[in-house]
């Protein structure tokens, strides 16, 4: 029954297995990550030093925007994909996913939908300068004509979320094995779900404000321009309405990811699992009432601005919650520290900083001064990329030896870690002094006072790159050999991805596992 | 076995139609129940400041005991090349009296021009209390080249204005809709057109007039 | 696993920062904090967010004491064994109960100053400002006292041909100014795209949006000169359309308002005035900089906009160039309209220079007067 790849370039085009569709979407996250990662060093090449040394200003605007737009919808959301299409069936021991075709066509259309966005910089009036939050009119009335190309970008991109999306709920609810009740399933697939019906939530709403803006610049309707009886604050409430739940897309399988490697690390189970479930799913819920906290400084009536206050420090009880269980989880363990459990460490006490600045900025007499400040650059930074990004890599040292069979090189990785670990610190936390001391986010070019935080940051900035780039050769020598590894991989790990063999054979689980 | 697969393949069906639903619910939610619900969010509450369209019931009682400074601001677009600006800029009334006040405009261009005042009102949860019975902000206003206007603006405070608001400021934002506009430039034309037929058909039987009076 | 060599070394990193920390800040030069500003609400917001600074640090020593004390006695290379607990009500309880405490007390004082931020009525002076591309405007209302406030760092600066001041892309050529002991309500707009009008001093932060007037309020009681800048992504120099407010004594405020409508006057007067043609090429290069050079470049080579240098218009027919100034351009939005936001003596300066600066040697000029006519003729 179980048969073997096709050979060459069109096992991979027309792939409807979840493996490789997995890894067709990690390699490609992993290469937006780089590009978006190129940007962000000639950011803060730029910022090296006051003055203008590297870039104009419009080109500087194209490298924050781009840099937005790539790490958010490139490189994170795309992996989390990758993840949940590897390990979910895996997890729930099911053969495949459920719409293994439309897999395959929500993977393929993602690189052309790139290619439409980045294409946009060898154009006349060059790519998307107006912010990865794209505010009307100035990506409207004042945009690049490009911008056309960029609300069709992002209309594909929404597409290919949404079918992924769709996708990963109709495997979790129709394909899960006999006895995999709901309440026994890997928390990765719990922040999944929930991910997912967030993603079907939002980007339909996505897509929305991009077509309102196609219609505004060549259709003559006036949605977001005051002129014709539109508004440009309506705009922000409606982007906010799909950007804040989109923030937590990005974090939401982070938790789920954590979830299952410090219980492996620590040897001892997952401590509140259920309260874990509840937490995530309160979460999501307070996500929909919270977005207008983007927006205290454009002149909300006081009600509104308290009520979204209020809501807003809501969310620290939930998260407050799920840091406090892995604390736990960990208390009274048999700790060893392998890569995974070191970025997984390091997530969470880095996005626990994260989360600290996030109820700072919850407090909205004190937002008036922090807002667009390099200290909310900081806060979604610290909550990102130790957030999103760790956690993807913790889980791609986790995982990596299930997928090819082969262990990677642990004081590489060890290496690896340490570089990334102080590399980020060394680039987001002096953003923080430095925006609290006044400076504004999005310029090419500053006062002196800021100068020695800018410095610090952009030499913590060339670290961080680089040790990506030793990711990338562990990865790839990980792939080409090693030691073998064994089926459960890790000594302390539970769950039915470790009971098939490493490498995973191309079909797993077509007959469904027994679930005890 | 077949029917279990039948029935698997049904329950996925299900899975996926409430999902496509649910996601087409959600752009319809965003392109055409967000933006009116918005606006009509805004009107109750007053949130952005908007003031609310035309007011017809005139209110009788004026509350003498209490003067409300209401302040005029003018702001011109960067596209718009008209002189725009108030005929006061502060004006104290009691609460249920009816005042009278306007703008000046002026097109300094050789061109028709179309603009359309956008209200702004300051503090925003004033605007439920400030009713205009008349206001060119209510239209686009069409002004030919060199033409200078009075646009008016005919309100009432309401007597129910909480008592910490002292101050009122309603601004104009004017813009240039020129472009929107055909159909009022157009009729600006043709009004034009009429009006110099009729001056010069004025001037010839002006002319003849004083001939025949010549003559007799 | 760290090795002890590895970990002291990791922990001498870390208590060295600490320990250097205050020193640098001391120095001055290294600012790390939000300022304390000089009002009594940016007093309030430095004390907000001191007190949720200090309660996140005692909740972060504690979980990560507790994290830092488990990762230490419960490895197993010290032969922890672990134990199997996985629930416990209490604890769930306790660590959502507690939180909650803490956010409901921060929200009394948070939302008393949110109060009082708002409440902007009956000031003694309101001031229209109005966010351009990439500049301020000031209209004192009430007054005939207009202006623009333009980024005053010579471009030199910028592409570091010459060292940097000390208030480097924070200096604007005309300063806001207001009274002390005057409560003062700033109208904030905006005229094309969004901007934000930001005075950390203040604890004033207003987004400028077109078609909304939002208010903000100051009392300062100190003298001084207080700087800001843009703080919404407004196009291209965004980074360069700062913020510079002084705040004076009433009586030399009087003075200045005094001086500023003088000077109105006298430009108006000018209007009808007859100027050379050196007078008028001169003043002209120096206003194309400030108001011209962002988009068509300082050689007027081009940029976001189109080239001053051989140019249909400015090598064209007068009215046309007239026209384009005046009124804008009818397919650009990014081409305002000038003849509301200069005078005609600036206007005629910077046509008579475009049309004679580099290489277009037309050989004519423009008047005030030709300026006040075509307003008006048409």
């Amino acid at each position: 029954m179980a048969h073997g790849p096709a050979k060459g370039f069109t096992r991979w085009l027309f792939t409807t297995n979840h493996k490789d569709i997995g890894s067709m979407y990690l390699w490609f996250s992993f290469t937006m990550f780089f590009l978006g990662g190129i940007f962000a060093l000639v950011i803060r090449a730029e910022l090296f030093e006051p003055g203008l040394q590297i870039v104009k200003p419009e080109f500087f605007n194209q490298m924050t925007t781009m840099h937005g737009l790539i790490m958010v919808f490139g490189a994170v959301m795309p992996a989390f994909v990758g993840l949940a299409n590897w390990m979910i069936p895996m997890m729930i021991g099911a053969p495949d996913m459920a719409l293994p075709r439309m897999n395959n066509w929500s993977f393929w259309i993602l690189p052309f939908a790139f290619a439409l966005l980045t294409s946009t910089f060898f154009m006349a009036g060059g790519a998307p300068n107006f912010g990865w939050t794209f505010y009307a009119p100035l990506s409207t009335t004042y945009a690049p004509d490009t911008v056309t190309f960029f609300i069709f970008g992002v209309h594909i991109i929404g597409i290919s979320s949404i079918m992924g999306a769709i996708n990963i709920i109709a495997t979790i609810l129709n394909m899960r094995a006999p006895g995999m009740t709901l309440m026994k399933m890997p928390l990765f697939v719990w922040t999944w779900l929930i991910t997912a019906y967030l993603l079907i939530a939002v980007m339909p709403v996505l897509a929305g404000v991009v077509t309102m803006m196609l219609m505004d610049i060549h259709f003559g309707t006036s949605f977001f321009d005051a002129a014709g009886g539109g508004d440009p604050v309506l705009f922000q409430h409606i982007f906010w309405f799909f950007g804040h739940p989109e923030v937590y897309i990005m974090i939401l399988p982070a938790f789920g990811i954590v979830s299952a490697i410090i219980p492996t690390f620590a040897r001892k189970p997952l401590f509140g699992y259920s309260s874990m479930v509840y937490a995530t799913a309160s979460i999501a819920f307070l996500s929909f009432i919270v977005w207008a906290h983007h927006m205290f400084t454009v002149g909300m009536p006081l009600v509104a601005e308290a009520a979204f206050m209020y809501a807003t420090m809501l969310i620290a009880i939930p998260t407050g919650v799920k840091v406090f269980n892995w604390v736990t989880t960990m208390w009274k363990g048999s700790m060893t520290f392998e890569t995974p459990m070191l970025f997984s460490i390091a997530f969470v006490i880095l996005f626990t900083i994260g989360g600290f600045s996030g109820l700072m900025l919850a407090i909205a007499p004190a937002d008036f001064q922090y807002h667009d400040t390099y200290f909310v650059v900081a806060h979604f930074h610290y909550v990102l990329v130790p957030g999103a990004i760790f956690s993807i890599t913790a889980a791609v040292y986790y995982w990596l030896p299930k997928w090819c069979g082969n262990m990677y090189d642990e004081a590489l990785g060890k290496t690896h870690f340490w570089l990334a670990f102080a590399g980020l610190n060394i680039t987001f936390f002096p953003m923080h002094f430095s925006g609290l001391a006044g400076m504004p986010r999005r310029i090419p070019d500053y006062n002196p006072l800021w100068a020695d935080w800018n410095m610090i940051s952009s030499v913590g900035a060339f670290l961080f790159g680089a040790a990506q780039l030793l990711f990338l050769v562990i990865v790839i020598k990980t792939i080409m050999g090693g030691r073998k590894a064994t089926a459960r991989v890790w000594e302390g790990s539970h769950g039915l991805e470790w009971t098939v063999p490493s490498p995973a054979p191309y079909h797993t689980f077509t007959t469904p596992p027994e679930i005890k | 076995m077949n029917e279990n697969d039948n029935n698997e393949h049904k329950a996925l069906q299900k899975t996926v139609t409430k999902l496509v639903s649910l996601c087409v619910a959600m752009f319809v939610f965003a392109v055409w129940v967000m933006p009116p619900m918005y606006d009509l969010f805004c009107e109750v509450t007053g949130i952005n400041g908007k003031t609310a369209s035309q007011y017809q019931a005139m209110s009788a009682d004026v509350d003498t005991s209490r003067t409300v400074k209401v302040k005029f601001v003018a702001i011109n677009n960067s596209e718009m090349p008209w002189a725009f600006k108030p005929k006061d800029y502060t004006i104290e009334v009691h609460p249920g009296q009816a005042m009278t006040t306007h703008f000046i405009a002026h097109n300094p261009t050789s061109k028709i021009m179309v603009g359309q005042a956008v209200p702004s009102m300051v503090p925003s949860n004033a605007a439920n209390y400030f009713h205009k019975t008349e206001c060119f902000c209510f239209n686009r206003q069409t002004l030919a080249p060199g033409e200078r206007a009075e646009l008016g603006l005919r309100f009432i405070v309401d007597q129910d204005l909480p008592k910490r608001v002292g101050t009122i400021v309603l601004s104009y934002s004017l813009f240039d809709v020129t472009e929107q506009s055909p159909d009022e430039v157009e009729s600006k034309a043709q009004e034009i057109a009429n009006k110099s037929a009729q001056a010069s058909a004025n001037t010839v039987q002006n002319s003849r007039e004083i001939k025949t009076l010549e003559f007799m | 696993m760290l090795s002890n060599s590895k970990r002291s070394l990791v922990l001498s990193v870390v208590v060295g920062i600490l320990a250097v920390m205050p020193v640098l800040a001391s120095a001055g030069e290294w600012q790390y904090n939000m300022t304390e500003g000089v009002t009594s609400i940016s007093k309030d917001v430095y004390d907000l967010h001191m007190l949720i600074f200090y309660i996140c640090c005692v909740i972060g020593i504690l979980v990560f004491g507790v994290m830092f004390v488990s990762m230490f006695l419960h490895r197993k290379s010290r032969g922890a064994v672990a134990s199997q607990f996985h629930e416990s009500l209490t604890l769930e309880l306790l660590w959502t109960a507690v939180p909650a405490i803490i956010l409901i007390a921060m929200a009394f004082p948070a939302t008393s100053t949110l109060k009082d931020m708002y409440d902007s009525d009956d000031p003694e002076i309101d001031i229209l400002v109005t966010g351009h591309q990439w500049k301020w405007r000031y209209d004192y209302q009430g007054t005939e006292v207009s202006f623009f406030s333009n980024l005053s760092t010579p471009s030199a600066q910028i592409d570091n041909e010459q060292e940097k001041g000390q208030h480097y892309l924070l200096e604007v050529d005309e300063p806001l100014v207001i009274p002390t002991n005057t409560k003062v309500r700033f109208l904030v707009t905006a005229a094309d795209v969004i901007h934000s009008w930001w005075v950390p001093d203040l604890a004033v932060k207003r987004d400028a949006i077109p078609g909304y007037t939002n208010a903000a309020w100051t009392y300062v009681e100190k003298e001084g000169v207080y700087r800001g800048q843009c703080a919404e992504l407004c196009g291209k120099d965004h980074g360069f359309m700062p913020i510079e407010v002084h705040v004076v004594s009433k009586a030399k405020y009087a003075e200045w308002l005094a001086g500023k409508a003088a000077q109105a006057a006298e430009v108006k007067a000018a209007s009808s005035k007859t100027f050379s043609f050196d007078e008028l090429y001169s003043g002209g290069e120096t206003l194309y900089a400030t108001n011209c050079a962002a988009c068509h470049g300082g050689n007027g080579e081009g940029g976001v906009g189109p080239a001053i240098k051989g140019s249909k218009i400015a090598t064209g027919g007068i009215t046309d160039h007239l026209d384009m100034v005046i009124n804008g351009s009818p397919n650009n939005p990014m081409m305002a309209a000038y003849g509301e936001q200069l005078d005609p003596v600036s206007l005629a300066k910077i046509i008579t220079f475009q049309r004679n600066a580099f290489g277009n040697n037309m050989g004519d000029s423009v008047q005030p007067l030709d300026i006040v006519t075509y307003k008006q003729g048409q």
